[in-house]
């Protein structure tokens, strides 16, 4: 009882003593994160509605993905380290392997975002004279936006998550303090990168999920 | 003057999976021929499967035909730009496919929209066409779909075909997914309307007392021909077993 209530005080204690740092890593964390996560919105959504369009290209596709996610993190963040351009020690590789992560959700909720339209609705709108991107911009788009951003948001969340092991590839971010202290048995240093971490990803859970709900259209 | 529709010996092969010689295909419609004058209704009469709704898919190219020519107020459908031809063709589907994220105003104003019409012809062009098919404008223009009931959809979805004023109607059919009372009700209000329309249509429908009630010719389809092509009154009379086994359903 009295270590949790010690702990709890000296984690206050320890972020008031090195409030610089601390910010400086969590804005780290939300760069890796945002900058992971965007670029893996970029590329994920065209593939997901590519994929509505060749549809025998997405088992190939999704199970490339698919393998990316089985990977254990730090073992895909070693995997990196030697490659050219890409690898190395720091926030480029970390962004990555992020986006490789992220890439699976994105591009398997866009697919079925898009090609789980009402098939009525998009015979409706081929019949009516739409062309096949009005098709796409003006109705398969919207109604499977719920759909894409619940992708994005078990993107973001996993990502916040993984983000915090890119410090073990000298990547920066909250996994510095994890990392820090599993190193010299500090609870209380585990504590300062975990909490924050664990409240990002709750923050980015609530906020996409409420966005996701606003643009729930099925079942309407 | 030309008619709305003239089809001459449509048809269709569903094409066959595998390679060469293992490539068969299957004919899902043969040798298809009528037309569609102003003002007429041909209702296409059949059991599933027997080509109906494919006759009509292949007439907006939603399927490609692979045998035989459909004109479109004489031109060849073959020949027009896929979208072109289709926003000259009303379409109405038993599902109705309104787009669930449009209000009743949007989805009426879909192909005025499509054809770059400006937003206050769009606009009026909505309100008339809803009072056309009983709903008042100033109670539905802003309603989604999800606020509507079977009924109103479909009464929406007969809105919008009519958009842009095409010359011919395609409805697949529309009322087949409507309880027994709106469904009669609706009927009623469409064989009244398509008198003062004076548009072709090609009315798709496997209820024989719904097709006597709204066609000006019947066409019947078994196994993807057209085994009888006639009059209400023609239909009632022939001694074409299909014909007669329709008949004693209704």
């Amino acid at each position: 009882m009295q270590g949790i209530y010690g702990g709890g005080m000296s984690l206050l204690a320890f972020y008031s003593r090195n409030s610089q740092e601390v910010l400086g890593l969590v804005g780290q964390h939300l760069y890796l994160v945002a900058i992971s996560t965007g670029a893996a919105i970029v590329v994920g959504v065209p593939l997901g509605i590519l994929l509505t369009r060749r549809p025998t290209w997405r088992g190939p596709v999704l199970g490339v993905a698919n393998v990316f996610q089985t990977v254990p993190s730090l073992a895909l963040f070693g995997f990196l380290i030697p490659l050219p351009f890409i690898g190395g020690i720091g926030a480029t590789t970390a962004i990555v392997a992020l986006v490789l992560y992220a890439l699976l959700p994105i591009v398997r909720n866009t697919y079925e975002g898009v090609a789980g339209v009402d098939p009525a609705v998009r015979e409706a709108g081929r019949g009516m004279g739409m062309t096949d991107w009005q098709l796409l911009t003006q109705v398969e788009f919207p109604l499977g936006f719920g759909v894409i951003l619940a992708g994005v948001r078990v993107a973001t969340v996993v990502s916040i998550g993984t983000a915090t092991i890119a410090a073990a590839i000298g990547a920066g971010g909250l996994g510095v303090y994890i990392f820090r202290g599993v190193a010299v048995v500090d609870d209380t240093l585990i504590l300062a990168g975990a909490l924050p971490a664990a409240l990002m990803a709750l923050a980015a859970d609530g906020l996409l999920g409420v966005a996701e709900r606003r643009f729930a259209w099925r079942g309407k | 003057m030309t008619k709305p529709l003239e089809v001459a010996g449509l048809g269709y092969d569903l094409p066959g999976r595998g390679k060469g010689e293992r490539r068969k295909t299957r004919p899902l419609v043969r040798d298809v021929s009528f037309t569609v004058a102003a003002g007429e209704t041909l209702v296409l009469l059949g059991r599933s499967g027997s080509g109906k709704t494919t006759t009509l898919k292949l007439i907006n190219r939603l399927l490609e035909p692979t045998s035989g020519e459909v004109r479109l107020a004489g031109e060849r459908a073959a020949d027009l730009p896929v979208t072109r031809l289709r926003r000259r063709i009303g379409y109405v589907i038993q599902d109705v496919g309104l787009f669930p994220h449009f209000t009743v105003e949007r989805n009426v104003g879909l192909v005025p929209q499509l054809e770059g019409w400006p937003p206050a012809r769009i606009a009026a062009r909505g309100r008339e066409l809803l009072a056309l098919v009983g709903l008042d404008p100033d109670t539905f223009m802003k309603r989604y779909p999800h606020e509507l009931s079977g009924g109103q959809r479909q009464r929406v979805g007969v809105a919008r075909a009519l958009a842009a004023d095409p010359p011919l109607l395609l409805l697949d059919e529309p009322f087949g997914a409507l309880d027994p009372i709106t469904r009669v009700e609706l009927q009623r209000e469409f064989a009244a309307l398509k008198g003062r329309l004076g548009k072709g249509m090609v009315f798709v429908t496997h209820d024989v007392r719904e097709g006597l009630l709204l066609g000006t010719h019947i066409g019947l389809m078994l196994q993807g021909s057209l085994a009888f092509l006639g009059t209400p009154d023609e239909f009632r009379r022939s001694d074409h077993p299909e014909c007669r086994a329709f008949m004693a359903a209704a």
